[in-house]
């Protein structure tokens, strides 16, 4: 049998609320400490405690982070999804079972079958019987160990670090670590081709991290001083890391906060309080997910009309309605795009990566005060929930742009203020912050009609100039957002356009395409508006794929309204079933696409 | 030529003035407008340390007409609440007084608004409050009485939400209610207003001269002046005065205020103490059932902190701070890095 080295999918099927994220969290550290690159995804359902969840382990020599649908090791530890999860475990897959349910009858001969008795083992590892119920994920985690030969002092790195401020825990989650691992020597046979082998400084200096938690600091880094948000899945862990953080590094000498964190009511109110302090001054931002941009939606276009910055992080989730609060969907770029009544438009980013979510949070604020106007973020749960392996983050220089604000001094040498006038023909007027001592500091902000000087007005000339200086403002902001990045293939003439979490399934994808004699070139998207380079890019390939986390196909209906002229020439690859994206599903579209393409070239 | 009359700071009552109004001539609200010009001219209010908050709606026009000089944000219907508390944690130094309306308060924005006093923003939140709606052109609001008529005679089957009775509820530690007619009540009332430190409900009744001053009406002129009960005789003290305690004993009581000044309170109902929740909250329901309104201070607690206070915040506005005050250090963040590493 030859062994497959550094590059295994392993799932573990659990019960949420049973602690199994400990154990999944070591196993994932142990294969890391090893030098082996990993990423992990918790599919968990909406509900506390009790319903199935499976978390999955990916270790890579290559180090694809996407998610890949077929798992080669299964640990079945939840007894009401164990017939539904060995039915769907692909042929010549390992399943690691509890001799204690007694499958013998269910066990397919296609599989590589080990049976252990965790629930006799775990009496092994401790007398509690509270503790019982947790430290049995244990013995997965030592089964595992002895399988893949993962190294002992790897997973001692990893069980100290993850229990580092509670030694006894440490010591009985390696007790039973050492049960599961001594069991499984002793009475497994190998019959797998699974194993992981130590890199040496392949994983040495990057660092682990959910989207969330990388945004949360991008945000303080960013100087964010003010966080309005009501929680909804999967954003809230966003906003308890950034008050963590508040928290941690922004009580000055004499206790004071150099921060607000508000748990508003709804989140009408949360996006409400965000332009009321942007528009006193501070970097205000709050995070929510579909729903919450639906109730956001008024306030969104009070702030493009009245021009007031905010930045707002959509981790987006499955919908329409409800949807599916635990499922990632890329479902909101369309309606977030010109969310709100009228003509509305805002700046969309689109992070691609953990990096990504670190470096746009930083950004997102640098523009909404550049253009004065709301900024989305647009994240999603597979990036900011999901643990991701990253190079670690660069600490920002420089300062702040703050954008074109008058203070009294600046007020001083200017000759009648007008708020939303275009001095600088670049459509971005100046502001003045409340509490400006200047006779010309005041204005009076609405959402209603206003000229250049702030005053009501019905008129059609001072209406329509309005709206076209704001459009101007977003043709300025289209040269200034995050640039498509080019990846060039050689060989094949299509090209594929990407963005947000889809990259991490990109780069296996054309891995795959060049293994069977394509390489396209890929574009990966990072903001809205479009840019010429976008233009450029569909127009100098004859067709361009572009894959999508939604039914709608909403990115390629945008560029389809944007250059009409070149519609005909984007192919929608879409996914929207929930699961987290995957290379194959989009290879196989794309490709099954090609001939179909080349049938009906030759006919 | 006479010498110009200036207040405190040294500005006049010119300085306090706004664009022209566009509302109803006779309309209860531009006479509101003027009493907040007089209470901030005469409390000393500092113009560019001032930010005007609304909604949407007749009531939320008027920051348009008094204190041009000051900031305004004229905001989303029912929006008003969560704009001003943003802006007012944004920047503590600013003083906050807000405009809204009956609908804008009672109906599409009573969520905010009881989230707002829930956490005692500092600021005056004044409630013009008509009982119907103007701009759409004379539909009932949420503080139309029950059994009170629109102008074409449809007769309202709900009972009304009374916005002192809400704002006492929620612990609200200054709650008032007056006439737009009684300038010389509601003008020391906002004075006081200004000087409390947390939310300061005022709920004025302001009648809407084209659609809501009928007969069957219980939001007109003639009603409210037939039903108006004051509660006292109300004198404002600023901090900068100082303070004759020359009253009748059990007669007047001095109420004082956060930033020193006193509102003194000549009682006209002997059993009437504004400290007194529960006293007052009896007393309110049962003046309703009377069809008695009434006006003063309605309930006073200085004992509540407010919100920025909570917030525990430093004292220059969020905007001054720098990357240097924002950013932890780069050993900090090397820290940070460290822990996600292996």
């Amino acid at each position: 049998m030859t062994q497959q080295i550094n590059d295994v999918n392993i799932q573990i099927a659990t019960v949420n609320g049973t602690g199994s994220q400990s154990a999944n969290l070591i196993l994932m550290r142990s294969l890391f400490n090893m030098g082996v690159p990993v990423a992990a995804k918790n599919l968990f359902p909406s509900n506390i405690a009790g319903l199935p969840t499976w978390y999955t382990v990916r270790a890579h020599h290559k180090g694809y982070q996407a998610n890949k649908q077929d798992i080669d090791i299964l640990v079945v530890m939840n007894a009401d999804t164990v017939y539904e999860d060995i039915r769907n475990l692909r042929p010549g897959g390992v399943l690691i079972h509890d001799t204690g349910m007694k499958l013998d009858h269910a066990l397919r001969e296609d599989h590589i079958n080990y049976g252990v008795p965790f629930s006799k083992l775990v009496n092994e590892a401790t007398d509690n019987v509270k503790l019982k119920k947790k430290v049995i994920n244990m013995l997965y985690v030592g089964v595992l160990a002895h399988l893949l030969n993962i190294e002992p002092e790897a997973i001692e790195q990893a069980v100290n670090k993850q229990f580092k401020s509670k030694p006894p825990v440490a010591e009985l989650n390696s007790k039973a670590i050492q049960v599961g691992r001594d069991w499984a020597a002793a009475n497994l046979s190998k019959a797998d081709p699974f194993v992981v082998e130590s890199i040496p400084g392949s994983t040495e200096g990057k660092i682990l991290v959910e989207g969330n938690d990388a945004a949360a600091l991008g945000a303080l880094m960013g100087g964010c001083t003010f966080l309005s948000w009501y929680p909804i899945t999967p954003s809230s862990s966003l906003c308890e890391n950034l008050i963590d953080y508040f928290q941690r590094y922004r009580v000055d000498a004499e206790g004071k906060n150099r921060f607000t964190a508000i748990q508003a009511e709804d989140e009408i109110a949360a996006i409400g309080m965000v332009l009321g302090a942007g528009w006193a001054g501070a970097r205000s931002m709050t995070a929510t997910s579909g729903p919450g941009i639906s109730l956001m939606a008024e306030l969104a276009g009070y702030s493009y009309y009245a021009e007031i910055p905010g930045v707002l992080f959509d981790i987006q989730r499955m919908g329409p309605s409800t949807g599916l609060p635990t499922r990632t969907s890329q479902g909101d770029i369309s309606f977030a795009y010109d969310l709100s009544h009228g003509d509305t438009q805002h700046i969309l980013l689109l992070p691609g990566s953990v990096n990504e979510c670190y470096e746009m949070a930083q950004q997102a604020f640098d523009l909404a005060e550049r253009f004065q106007t709301l900024v989305f973020v647009m994240s999603d749960l597979d990036l900011g929930m999901n643990t991701w392996m990253s190079d670690p983050f660069t600490y920002p220089e420089g300062g702040y742009d703050r954008g074109k604000v008058l203070d009294a001094e600046a007020l001083a040498t200017v000759q009648n203020f007008g708020r939303y006038a275009d001095v600088d023909g670049d459509g971005i007027p100046y502001r003045t912050l409340p509490g400006t001592r200047h006779e010309q500091a005041a204005y009076f902000t609405r959402g209603s009609g206003h000229n250049a000087q702030a005053k009501y007005s019905e008129k059609k000339d001072d209406w329509k100039a309005g709206l076209d200086r704001i459009a101007k403002k977003f043709e300025t902001a289209a040269r200034e957002v995050p640039a498509p990045v080019l990846t060039s293939g050689q060989g094949t003439d299509y090209g594929i356009i990407a963005y947000g979490s889809t990259d991490a399934a990109m780069v296996e994808v054309l891995d795959l395409l060049q293994a069977s004699q394509q390489a396209p070139d890929y574009l990966r998207l990072r903001a809205l508006p479009f840019c010429a380079e976008v233009r450029d890019f569909i127009a100098s390939h004859p067709h361009v794929y572009v894959v999508e986390q939604n039914r709608d196909a909403q990115m390629t209906r945008l560029l389809s309204a944007e250059y009409p002229g070149l519609a005909p020439r984007l192919r929608p690859v879409l996914h929207y079933d929930g699961s987290f994206v995957d290379a194959i599903g989009i290879v196989d579209q794309i490709v099954q696409a090609e001939v179909k393409q080349k049938e009906f070239a030759n006919v | 030529m006479s010498k110009v009359k200036t207040n405190v700071i040294g500005l006049t009552r010119e300085d306090y003035k706004g664009g022209p109004t566009t509302l109803c001539p006779g309309c209860g609200h531009n006479a509101i407008s003027n009493h907040i010009i007089q209470a901030c001219y005469e409390s000393g209010v500092d113009p560019f340390m001032l930010g005007k908050f609304s909604g949407i709606g007749c009531s939320s026009k008027t920051p348009a007409y008094f204190i041009s000089k000051a900031h305004a944000f004229n905001s989303a219907h029912g929006r008003m609440p969560s704009i001003a508390t943003g802006a007012l944690l944004a920047n503590p130094q600013l003083t906050g007084l807000a405009v809204s309306g009956d609908g804008d308060t009672a109906s599409i924005g009573v969520g905010q608004f009881v989230h707002l006093i829930r956490r005692n923003v500092d600021m005056v939140y004044i409630v013009e409050n008509n009982g119907v709606y103007g701009l759409t052109k004379g539909q009932f609001s949420a503080t139309a009485d029950i059994g009170s008529t629109l102008k074409k005679g449809a007769e309202n089957p709900f009972e009304p939400i009374d916005l002192c009775g809400l704002a006492l509820e929620l612990g609200c530690g200054f709650v008032a209610r007056s006439f737009s007619g009684d300038k010389k009540q509601l003008v020391p009332l906002i004075q006081a207003a200004l000087s409390h430190k947390g939310t300061a409900i005022i709920d004025v009744i302001s009648p809407c001269v084209t659609f809501n001053d009928h007969e069957g009406s219980t939001k007109s002129y003639d009603f409210v002046k037939e039903h108006d009960q004051p509660l006292q005789e109300i004198d404002f003290i600023p901090h900068y005065e100082e303070i004759n305690v020359d009253y009748e004993a059990g007669d007047t009581v001095n109420v004082k205020l956060h930033d020193g000044a006193y509102l003194t309170l000549k009682k006209l109902d002997q059993d009437y103490d504004p400290t007194d929740r529960l006293a007052v909250m009896r007393l309110g329901h049962e003046a309703r059932a009377r069809q008695q309104l009434l006006t003063g201070l309605i309930y006073h607690n200085p004992g509540k902190p407010s919100f920025d206070d909570v917030s525990n915040l430093p004292e220059a506005p969020l905007h001054t701070l720098q990357p240097e005050d924002l950013r932890p250090s780069r050993e900090q963040f090397e820290a940070i890095m460290q822990r996600l590493m292996r």
